[in-house]
């Protein structure tokens, strides 16, 4: 038994050292394949048209024709969007998972056809269907991304429903006295944080960055008016494309780390209690 | 926003009769399922208004002409000449930018998976979350950066005389926009293998071993066939997201490319002949029927993937 195992293991050596060999060049042919075109991106907002480095693309941007106004567009948007999916889903949810847990399949495959349907299709009947006093309104986008949004937001919040024992903690506040919306708002919610937070955080993402919509609804949101204004000067529109993405992360970043401290803080309270 | 009912039906207290109590009993269900009702009507009329009305839209339309009678016309029209040409490349595309983004993710989640270090896998699974949501004119910037005549990595291949595009690539063609989609379709892969990964347990592995079967042996009869299912399942999710896609391609090509979906885009921009204007309508029934089919083999795939998952 001894000789076996130590046969083994010498034969394994230096299988594992080949292993080793080709793990570290698949990682580092991803990671060139990944990283380029960052650097890349990065390194052309941060030259001029002589190709000299420059930063006249970052100081040249808010001065431009219509970024002020394609920028509020968007944080309106990714602003009416978060409230709207918010109002609409969580509560919905909730409800779903305590009354009636029969229907969280259907709920299911609902929320997962905004998925399967592509988004160019989808506006391309919402254009032909909605009133027009609607169509005239930038609004009608952040209506319909909170449709887009709808598969990430439901998977966020029901992950994060299933992580805590909803009905002990219903029951439990019912008992002491609180009424649906005190259970709601001082119980459940602050259980969903983090769900809510992550739920958020891809809408988020989503609004700022959606092009295909917009395009065809002839609004200029920001990732619209980047690619308008690429033909008036190409650095100017990369700086605000990478600009854009940076922003983003550390959007997404900010609100990660704040939830993280804010569950240690609270750890460290029960801790201490 | 209707409250939802937390503090449903109070428990009735047991001083009336057994008649009183019985109709206390009908009212209160009935009053419990007019709330339950009333707790899920705004989610189900916000998505029948936004998402099952458009859908009935573009059906309908896919079936009328411009006057409102209906045709098959418009649905005869798309398998014909270029709406047909359109089709053939969004299928050929979104097959080469799943089986090859496909493998390319298994081999990657592979790598990372059996892999010691925790930071490698936390770092892998937050950067893919992030790339595979990647797209649109963010990415069509990075690549002309990257690849576009003047970019630096076609700048560094032209160095050692191997320029891209005095080779026949074209960064704003076809095979451009195939290469631009494997940024996000390869971590969206490791995203989906991943967990199925995590399936394939060491113990097997050892077991194989221990009865004499080599490496190979362990992958003919053992990995693959366990692998397999989530790996054409992962595939398809591939296949749908590539084949839905709109911005890259648009953006990357100025519509130049023929693709279903940038046909539609063009048709709604007011490129359409006249009497031809329903013609989108037909190519967004199309492409229902292409994910449709997608999606029901994704289900029956996933059915049979699900049973080495728990």
């Amino acid at each position: 038994m001894v000789a076996l195992t130590s046969a083994a293991a010498v034969v394994s050596a230096p299988r594992r050292h080949r292993l080793r060999v080709w793990r570290g060049i698949i990682l580092a042919l991803a990671a060139a394949y990944f990283l380029i075109p960052l650097y890349a991106g990065l390194r052309f907002s941060f030259q001029d048209d002589a190709g000299h480095w420059s930063l006249y693309a970052l100081r040249a941007i808010p001065s431009q024709v219509g970024f002020t106004g394609a920028f509020w567009l968007s944080i309106k948007l990714a602003f009416t969007t978060l409230v709207g999916t918010l109002v609409l889903m969580v509560p919905t949810t909730i409800y779903i998972h305590l009354h009636l847990p029969r229907v969280r399949r259907l709920l299911e495959f609902v929320t997962v056809l905004p998925i399967v349907i592509p988004p160019i299709v989808l506006i391309l009947g919402v254009l032909r269907a909605a009133p027009i006093w609607l169509k005239a309104s930038p609004y009608l986008l952040s209506l319909m991304y909170v449709i887009l949004t709808m598969p990430f937001v439901y998977r966020s919040l029901d992950a994060g429903i299933s992580a805590i024992d909803l009905k002990t903690l219903v029951e439990a506040s019912r008992s002491l006295g609180a009424n649906g919306p005190q259970t709601l708002w001082r119980v459940i919610l602050p259980n969903l944080r983090a769900g809510i937070l992550s739920a958020s955080v891809l809408t988020l993402a989503l609004v700022l960055g959606e092009f295909t919509m917009a395009s065809l609804d002839l609004w200029t949101t920001l990732p619209v008016w980047i690619y308008q204004f690429q033909q008036t000067d190409g650095h100017i529109a990369t700086m605000v494309s990478m600009l854009s993405l940076i922003g983003t992360w550390v959007l997404i970043t900010v609100m990660v780390s704040l939830d993280r401290s804010e569950s240690r803080r609270s750890r460290r309270k029960a801790e201490v209690a | 926003m209707s409250e939802p009912g937390l503090a449903e039906d109070a428990p009735a207290t047991g001083e009336v009769d057994e008649l009183s109590t019985s109709r206390v009993a009908v009212g209160a269900r009935r009053w419990r399922g007019l709330r339950r009702v009333a707790a899920v009507a705004p989610f189900v009329v916000y998505t029948f208004l936004g998402l099952g009305i458009p859908i009935l839209a573009v059906i309908d339309y896919a079936f009328r002409n411009p006057r409102g009678q209906l045709t098959l016309a418009n649905v005869s029209t798309i398998t014909h000449g270029t709406y047909l040409l359109g089709f053939e490349n969004s299928i050929l595309l979104a097959t080469l930018t799943s089986v090859i983004p496909g493998l390319l993710g298994l081999t990657l989640a592979y790598a990372i998976a059996t892999s010691r270090s925790p930071f490698l896998r936390r770092m892998i699974a937050t950067a893919s979350g992030v790339l595979a949501n990647f797209g649109g004119i963010n990415l069509t910037f990075m690549f002309i950066a990257t690849l576009g005549s003047t970019g630096i990595l076609t700048s560094w291949l032209a160095a050692i005389h191997l320029n891209p595009w005095n080779l026949g690539f074209n960064l704003y063609s076809f095979y451009g926009v195939a290469f631009v989609y494997l940024y996000f379709q390869v971590p969206l892969m490791v995203l989906v293998i991943t967990p199925a990964l995590g399936a394939l347990r060491p113990a097997w592995r050892e077991a194989a071993s221990n009865l004499g079967a080599s490496t190979w042996r362990f992958w003919r009869h053992v990995g693959l066939p366990v692998l397999l299912p989530s790996v054409l399942g992962g595939m398809l999710l591939l296949f749908g997201s590539s084949f839905a896609a709109y911005a890259t391609a648009q953006t990357l090509t100025a519509g130049t490319v023929t693709l279903a979906p940038i046909q539609i885009g063009n048709l709604l921009n007011g490129n359409a002949i006249s009497g031809q204007e329903n013609i989108g309508y037909a190519i967004g029934f199309g492409m229902f029927a292409v994910l449709a089919v997608t999606m029901i083999l994704y289900g029956l795939i996933q059915r049979r993937a699900s049973k080495w998952l728990r």
